[in-house]
């Protein structure tokens, strides 16, 4: 409990980054977000965890918007997220994204993927593009793909340069949606540790993942939902170890099982 | 073989008796103006203008029934359904008596008729083919994955960034081979602007006919144009598809 109250005054300092309100959501008659309130501070790490269906991609899509809400509020810096349109796209910029399928741009080069967004977002002219994409992938361990197209990348190294192209954008938060669940177990540790890397360096990330390891490590907070509603909050250490809902330990038991 | 080096061929050919040819070929001479030539050379050029004309009209018609905005879909599939279901002569014989004679369009040349039918043949050939280039390249960007949107989408782009700089192009590689078939299809329906008098070839055939004795002949050496067009276009094609597949 004590551990939870220093976070909480870790975040006040740092400001509030990402902020959602009664933030509610349905697919048809599925009611897939039910009242999500969920503050991120500045520099924070949040894994969100749970099962299969509970919501954590939806969560994350509303975030950058990719999906729109029903009712409640999402505040990225302070500034609600615009409807639609030019401002809508600028904040986009600022929320890097990373999926589980990795969905870098199949025609273009690995280069020509982290160059993209620098040039016709942010307007950057090309060398400079150019000399960024080449930092950031030497960041990630790719440098020497740089010419090939995505097919020509495993798994891992896709997902490498999926990250380089969030990074690119200068975002002010990082989402990533199951960044390894699409992985081959010897590729998962490679991503595990450019993300680690990037939460060191203070980022401030959103990270849905099974991976305990990570979440141990990486994590300053866990976020467990179930059936569309945040269920329970705490540190990690606590929450692997000491979960209190009914609905986490029956999770965790079935995962620890794997 | 048997015959031994001092036995000749057997029947005439072209080689052995060159005034043959000039007896088979000779009605060809008769067509100066217009040469067959000139009248295969606007066929090419309205298969090279509508077809530039399509690809526009046809990609932009593809955006707008892919398009968030339900007015832009509804026009863009009423269009295709509309279009694609009229026969092209009825298309063609309405820019001429329709749009031009009864109002009075005329497209920058209304005293030079052979300009301005050809003009207006064009116009019908971009407006019919236009349908089928949409539902191909709507086709293409079926097959491109919604990751690919979404993640160009959460860097920035905006709708038009994400169709031009990236559904678009994945979607036109993917369809090269069924747009190849659409650019014969438009080369052999070129033939319809004859109904409103274009002198392109199939106008001159038809002149050829009613006037000479070879009709085979001459329905062969029209066919053979036609392949002469459309082969090369549909080979270079195939190989431009496969060199530009999206490997995934
Ligand atoms: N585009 C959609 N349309 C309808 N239902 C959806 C859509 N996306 C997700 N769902 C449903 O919403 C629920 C939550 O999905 P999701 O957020 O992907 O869960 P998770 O990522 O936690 O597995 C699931 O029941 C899923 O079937
Ligand atoms: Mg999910």
């Amino acid at each position: 409990m004590t551990e939870v109250s220093v976070a909480k005054e870790d975040r006040a300092a740092n400001g509030e980054l990402v902020v959602l309100k009664s933030v509610n959501k349905h697919f048809g008659a599925l009611h897939v977000l039910q009242d999500i309130d969920l503050t991120i501070a500045r520099g924070e790490v949040v894994v969100v965890i749970g099962p299969s269906g509970s919501g954590k991609s939806t969560l994350c899509r509303t975030i950058n918007r990719l999906e729109t809400i029903d009712s409640g509020s999402i505040t990225i810096d302070g500034k609600p997220l615009p409807a639609e349109g030019k401002a809508l796209a600028r904040l986009r910029a600022d929320v890097g994204m990373v999926f589980q399928s990795f969905n870098l741009f199949a025609h273009k080069t690995v280069l020509e993927n982290v160059m993209l967004g620098q040039i016709k977002v942010r307007k950057v002219d090309k060398a400079k593009a150019e000399e960024k994409a080449r930092k950031l992938l030497d960041r990630v361990g790719v440098a020497s793909q740089a010419d090939k197209y995505p097919a020509q990348l495993s798994g891992g190294q896709q997902q490498r340069v999926a990250i380089a192209r969030a990074l690119a954008m200068d975002p002010k938060v990082m989402l990533f949606d199951e960044p390894t669940s699409a992985l081959d177990p010897e590729m998962i540790n490679e991503v595990l540790e450019v993300m680690q890397q990037l939460a060191r360096d203070g980022m401030t990330m959103i990270v849905v993942t099974h991976e305990m390891g990570f979440a141990r490590s990486a994590a300053n907070r866990v976020v467990f939902m179930a059936d569309g509603r945040i269920v329970e909050e705490a540190v990690p250490d606590q929450f692997f170890s000491n979960p209190r809902s009914d609905r986490a330990k029956d999770f965790l038991s079935k995962i620890l099982h794997h | 073989m048997r015959c031994g080096p001092t036995r000749t061929a057997p029947y005439p050919t072209f080689a052995t008796h060159p005034e043959a040819r000039e007896i088979v070929f000779d009605f060809l001479s008769d067509y100066d103006d217009p040469s067959l030539l000139g009248a295969f050379w606007v066929t090419v050029q309205l298969t090279f203008l509508s077809a530039v004309g399509s690809l526009i009209w046809g990609t932009l018609l593809a955006a707008m029934r892919v398009s968030p905005v339900p007015l832009m879909r509804g026009f863009g599939a009423a269009y295709v359904n509309i279009v694609r279901n009229i026969p092209l002569t009825v298309i063609i014989v309405f820019t001429s008596l329709g749009l031009a004679d009864i109002f009075g369009v005329a497209l920058g040349a209304p005293d030079d008729f052979e300009v301005k039918y050809f003009r207006l043949a064009v116009l019908g050939l971009v407006a019919y083919t236009a349908a089928f280039v949409c539902e191909a390249i709507r086709s293409g960007i079926n097959t491109v994955p919604v990751g690919q949107a979404e993640a160009a989408r959460a860097i920035g782009l905006s709708f038009s960034q994400v169709l031009r700089l990236i559904v678009l192009p994945q979607a036109f590689r993917s369809v090269i081979g069924p747009l190849a078939n659409v650019l014969i299809a438009l080369t052999k329906n070129t033939t319809v602007a004859a109904t409103i008098g274009v002198a392109e070839a199939a106008l001159l055939m038809k002149e050829m006919i009613e006037n000479e004795a070879q009709v085979l002949l001459i329905g062969a050496i029209f066919a053979f144009g036609f392949i002469v067009l459309t082969l090369p276009t549909g080979l270079f094609l195939g190989w431009l598809s496969k060199r530009l597949a999206v490997k995934r």
